[in-house]
């Protein structure tokens, strides 16, 4: 127990990094997805056909190779190209647009699932296209993602742990640590419990965003 | 009074439409009848600008004019064949959303939704939420919602399919209503006994043939 309460502060301190770098995905990379999800809607003008094709390689080049080669590429990779970033700004932008293009496919299934009608209806009152989706659509769409979003959120939890490979000391790294220069395996229990823990309490805050949704059918 | 000119539409290279001429004069119950895929509900839509025409003249009283400017001047309200209630919405924020956005005082556009909704016999349902209606009570709150912003010419896409054959005979006494307070209607249906219950004038629309 005495042990438990010594390695503790540097396992608080490695699960701020995870915590900072959970928060500031969700909040970049959430409304990004929503945006680049209204890109991905069908296409009607040739800009809009050249934005659709780009975003698409965007979603296909960042889901389709692993997250922990992007964050390699982004701190190690872009400064030949002249682009450098300090370790945390590197993980964020990874981050960011990883789990961006992951929500803008979520996004994308979202607004295909909402009835073309309702959007015809919205047409018929003469709602403009942005009213129609801040009213209508979005709203909607909330909803239909609401457990998908979740899925990605626990993971991305989990994800943040890739972070030490770009040398930010996360909880993961504050347990592994402490488990090498002890010779123990306690400190890395300690880290699955708080992982636990985490994952626990967004389960239940989403359990009650989509109790809160659950108003309308 | 709304006269359409030669309407044609095309789709895929099958022709729906082949040079129609429409006529909806002021107070009029118009029916548009037809076998399935003869292009009624294609015209409809042609009607409330949700579909552009291949060719075709669109006259309100005397002046040329667009589906669309039709439509950006509040002219033609449409219910729709499944409603299509906005399901996150309260039945009064249903009705009271557009007349609010278009700077009505959200006081007055409340006042005037339970009007409507005592009008068509639902003043206990303004709070409820569109799931737990039944289909005549969805179609009743779409015509209120149509109504709150006093189109002149109030179209339905077969307004007795999705409902239970016995609601038939409320629907056709709405639209007399209707009828009787002057309002202008026009109903595309397949139902041509429910046609000959309401409208003053029916228009038949035929299955065209495959052009090559």
């Amino acid at each position: 127990m005495q042990y438990l309460i010594e390695i503790l502060p540097s396992l608080m301190s490695g699960a701020q990094m995870t915590l900072s770098i959970f928060a500031l995905t969700i909040i970049g990379a959430i409304p990004l997805g929503m945006i680049l999800a209204v890109g991905l809607m069908r296409a009607k003008t040739w800009l809009m056909k050249g934005v659709h094709a780009l975003l698409t390689a965007y979603i296909w080049l960042f889901r389709g190779t692993p997250l922990l080669l992007q964050l390699i590429f982004v701190f190690y990779g872009l400064p030949i190209l002249g682009i450098v970033f300090d370790r945390y700004s590197a993980a964020l932008f990874a981050f960011i647009l990883n789990y961006a293009a992951y929500f803008a496919e979520i996004f994308r299934g979202g607004f295909a699932a909402v009835d073309r009608g309702q959007t015809e209806a919205s047409m018929m009152l003469n709602l403009t296209r942005w009213q129609t989706l801040r009213y209508v659509v979005i709203p909607q769409v909330v909803k239909i993602v609401l457990p998908s979003i979740g899925n990605e959120v626990i993971n991305l939890v989990k994800d943040s742990s890739l972070v030490y490979v770009i040398g930010l000391g996360d909880l993961l790294r504050a347990g592994n640590v402490a488990s090498a220069r002890d010779v123990t395996l306690l400190p890395l229990v300690m880290v699955g419990v708080i992982y636990l823990v985490l994952t626990l309490v967004l389960t239940l805050g989403l359990k009650l965003l989509e109790k809160h949704f659950s108003y309308y059918r | 009074m709304l006269e359409l000119k030669n309407i044609s539409k095309q789709f895929g290279g099958r022709k729906i439409l082949d040079d129609i001429n429409v006529t909806i004069t002021d107070h009029q119950t118009l029916a548009i009848v037809g076998p399935s895929g003869a292009g009624k509900t294609t015209l409809l839509r042609i009607i409330s600008g949700l579909e552009q025409p291949d060719s075709g003249t669109f006259i309100w009283n005397g002046i040329q004019t667009t589906p669309q400017q039709l439509r950006l001047d509040g002219i033609i309200g449409v219910v729709f064949q499944n409603f299509e209630l906005f399901p996150n919405l309260s039945v009064q924020d249903n009705i009271t959303l557009s007349p609010i956005l278009h700077g009505q005082d959200p006081k007055a556009a409340k006042a005037n939704a339970l009007q409507l909704l005592a009008q068509l016999d639902l003043a206990d349902q303004a709070s409820a939420y569109p799931f737990s209606l039944s289909g005549g009570q969805k179609q009743r709150v779409a015509i209120a919602r149509a109504l709150a912003l006093n189109p002149k010419i109030l179209l339905y896409d077969e307004p007795t399919s999705a409902l239970d054959p016995a609601l038939r005979e409320s629907v056709a006494d709405l639209v007399k209503q209707f009828k009787a307070n002057g309002m202008t209607q026009v109903i595309v249906t397949h139902d041509l006994a429910f046609a000959d219950l309401v409208a003053d004038a029916t228009l038949t629309v035929k299955k065209q043939e495959a052009v090559d």
